[in-house]
């Protein structure tokens, strides 16, 4: 699942769809993920890249990684 | 436009009353002042003593109280043949619903003395009121709330069942009220009438995101600016408190496809409604620049600057970008005056 191209994402963790003009407010985590995401990379490089860095198990990761989809989804944020 | 011709542009300006459901004079000339290159002076036309813009010497000018609109086009050419001799008004923008009716009427004999308008048509202006809106969106394949006009309260409850509740009762020119119940639908349906007259009209309630979208026609099928606008605080009038712009192609197709189904000529409001599937629905065309008009200034397309453009002549290439994610927040303000002003208003009937 790709983030929708025009998906504005700061630094801060602010995201700003132009398209409705909604926005969130994430942790600093999430603005990594979202960068990458918007950086191309696929889940499994983001995954990889995430268990790498942080002290997580996979299956842990896993799950996040469903629901942290599934808020993206719900937040209009992803390409249909 | 030449920045040191000596005489400044005089332009006319209605819809002062910037209160809480704003007109959108002020903003109007707002625009008008940043967008103009060269100076001007700004003549208010103001209904009553109260209008906020009145007082605001650095907004306006001059003012002058011209008749209500039921008092019709005579009085109203008379009242103006005085205030141009006074004034030499090049320009007028009328901003209310109610007024366009005469201004339209007068337009040709107000060019004769010299005064410029940039209005729709009679024809254009009636396609797309409340009461037309329905049979408009069938004639150019628009998605338009199925509705009913009517002038008994006892049609409500027909209204009721084929189109289930909540109700959207709306004012002719003015205001809607969501209705839940048919003691809803009957109180407001009172209400709207005794306020705004007959008929009433009673339309399908859309679920969905509500958007905006200000534009700007040049009477020949183009579109020269559109601007899509999202409500991020709306008050319990139903009115923009802040909003941003939006990207989004859907309703910038939407808007030109409205500007060369009708060819219309000058600004315009449409309030939009999308639904879950994505559908956008017209739920109202408002023939005049919205109050949240000087967003378009901040976006980058100055749409009453670029009114009074064409109104002028100029030709007046349509604006391919404008600024996403800018935001406006309306904000209240005491404007502190003295009773003279206001004496002097309410005896002479100008400031």
């Amino acid at each position: 699942m790709k983030l929708k191209k025009n998906i504005a994402t700061s630094e801060n963790g602010f995201i700003f769809n132009p398209a409705t003009g909604d926005s969130f407010s994430s942790n600093p985590i999430a603005a990594e993920i979202l960068q990458m995401m918007k950086d191309g990379k696929s889940s499994s490089q983001i995954k990889a890249e995430l268990l790498d860095k942080y002290h997580v198990e996979e299956l842990q990761l896993e799950r996040d990684w469903d629901d942290w989809m599934s808020q993206l989804k719900d937040a209009n944020l992803l390409e249909q | 436009m030449d920045k040191h011709t000596k005489k400044p542009l005089v332009i006319a300006v209605t819809g002062l009353n910037a209160i809480d459901s704003p007109g959108p004079g002020v903003a109007v000339i707002r625009a008008l002042r940043e967008g103009l290159d060269r100076e001007l002076r700004i003549i208010g036309f103001s209904y009553e003593s109260l209008e906020p813009g009145i007082y605001m010497h650095d907004i306006v000018d001059k003012t002058y109280q011209i008749p209500y609109p039921s008092a019709g086009i005579k009085a109203l050419f008379e009242r103006l043949n005085y205030i141009h001799a006074e004034e030499g008004m090049e320009i007028i923008i009328p901003n209310f619903d109610a007024e366009l009716y005469n201004f339209i009427r007068l337009s040709d004999r107000l060019a004769e003395i010299g005064i410029r308008t940039f209005l729709p048509n009679i024809e254009q202006l009636e396609a797309r009121d409340k009461i037309n809106l329905l049979k408009f969106g069938k004639k150019h394949k628009f998605h338009v709330p199925e509705d009913k006009v009517i002038n008994k309260a006892e049609e409500l409850n027909k209204l009721a069942e084929d189109f289930g509740y909540p109700l959207v009762v709306k004012g002719k020119y003015y205001e809607a009220i969501i209705a839940y119940t048919i003691e809803q639908a009957h109180k407001a349906f009172y209400k709207l009438s005794a306020k705004w007259g007959h008929p009433i009209i009673v339309q399908q309630f859309i679920n969905g995101t509500e958007i905006n979208i200000a534009a700007l026609g040049d009477g020949e099928g183009n579109a020269i600016s559109i601007i899509p606008m999202r409500k991020l605080y709306i008050t319990d009038k139903g009115k923009a408190w802040a909003g941003i712009t939006l990207e989004d192609q859907e309703l910038i197709d939407l808007a030109n496809h409205f500007v060369k189904a009708t060819k219309w000529k000058g600004g315009f409001e449409l309030e939009i409604m999308k639904d879950a599937k994505g559908h956008l629905y017209i739920m109202e065309v408002n023939p005049r620049f919205p109050a949240w008009i000087y967003l378009t200034a901040g976006a980058g397309q100055n749409q009453p600057a670029t009114l009074v453009k064409m109104a002028l002549g100029e030709k007046v290439a349509p604006f391919t970008k404008y600024e996403v994610g800018k935001i406006f927040i309306r904000y209240s303000w005491d404007h502190i005056t003295d009773v003279k002003e206001f004496q002097h208003l309410s005896a002479y009937g100008e400031l």
